[in-house]
């Protein structure tokens, strides 16, 4: 109890001087000098215990971005059920983000993308891999390694055209007949989905 | 200044990410060949049971077991 109040009481002290430290930007360093000025405060009001641990004391430091770029990108495409690329480096990936493919290269600026329905595919020197990809994000970081996260994806071969004929043509019908909002939604997405479907198999 | 971003159509209509997700990766599965659709629906199958509580009891709990057509 004591010990929450003194702490509290430090903190309200020292506010004014850490909010310069918590107003900082992000740093892709975790800073191993711990805030001085909070440090002297503390001590201050409580001389005989330790200042309490912050979060990014906790943390292991973030790779530091290397200072020339890398010449592979290292990718780990995963899958809620299976780990499908870990630790590949390959020359690039392109990737069905919602604002359009986008092709990501080593050194590419640090994004975080959505991913729509589309075709990902993986380029390691002449071999091309693709995958149609269900939906997810892609998260690619400074240090030139891309996170690729799907719920479902598929190489080509194992779609069928068929089905996916059949299922665009009953949901642009259930577009058309649909009621409510998320009837409506619903369809849109069922058509989206088998339209980029077909353009994977098609294009 | 209306909205200041423009909201997915799912999310206009009250979807929430997970289910707009969740619904493009079984339509995906359900355009499998065979024997991958398969694989995929017995992945897939979830089976839980649900008890609602009220005044601190549980009533009586709900079994709900996913067929392959979710």
């Amino acid at each position: 109890m004591f010990r929450q109040a003194s702490r509290l009481l430090s903190r309200s002290v020292a506010a004014g001087s850490s909010k310069s430290a918590t107003a900082r930007a992000f740093s892709t360093e975790v800073p191993s000098t711990i805030d001085s000025t909070f440090v002297e405060s503390w001590k201050k009001v409580a001389p005989n215990m330790d200042p309490p641990q912050t979060p990014s004391s906790f943390m292991k430091p973030r790779p530091s971005t290397a200072s020339s770029i890398p010449t592979k990108l290292t990718v780990n495409f995963v899958l809620p059920y299976a780990s499908e690329l870990s630790g590949k480096e390959v020359d690039m990936v392109i990737i069905p983000a919602t604002t359009g493919q986008m092709g990501v290269l080593p050194g590419h600026v640090p994004t975080i993308a959505e991913l729509k329905p589309g075709i990902m595919s993986v380029h390691e020197g002449t071999d091309v891999k693709k995958y149609f990809v269900s939906s997810g994000f892609a998260f690619l970081h400074a240090n030139s390694v891309a996170d690729i996260i799907a719920v479902e994806a598929v190489p080509l071969e194992n779609i069928d055209p068929s089905q996916v004929q059949k299922g665009l043509s009953e949901f642009t019908q259930k577009l058309a007949s649909a009621a409510t909002d998320l009837e409506k939604a619903e369809a849109q997405i069922g058509v989206e989905v088998h339209s980029a479907m077909n353009a994977a198999l098609t294009g | 200044m209306a909205s200041s971003a423009a909201v997915p159509f799912w999310r206009a209509a009250g979807m929430t990410y997970i289910t707009y997700s969740n619904i493009c990766a079984n339509l995906v599965r359900k355009c499998l060949r065979e024997p991958f659709k398969a694989e995929s629906m017995n992945r897939e199958k979830v089976h839980f049971s649900l008890s609602k509580w009220a005044d601190g009891k549980p009533e009586k709990p709900v079994l709900r077991s996913d067929a392959p057509e979710v």
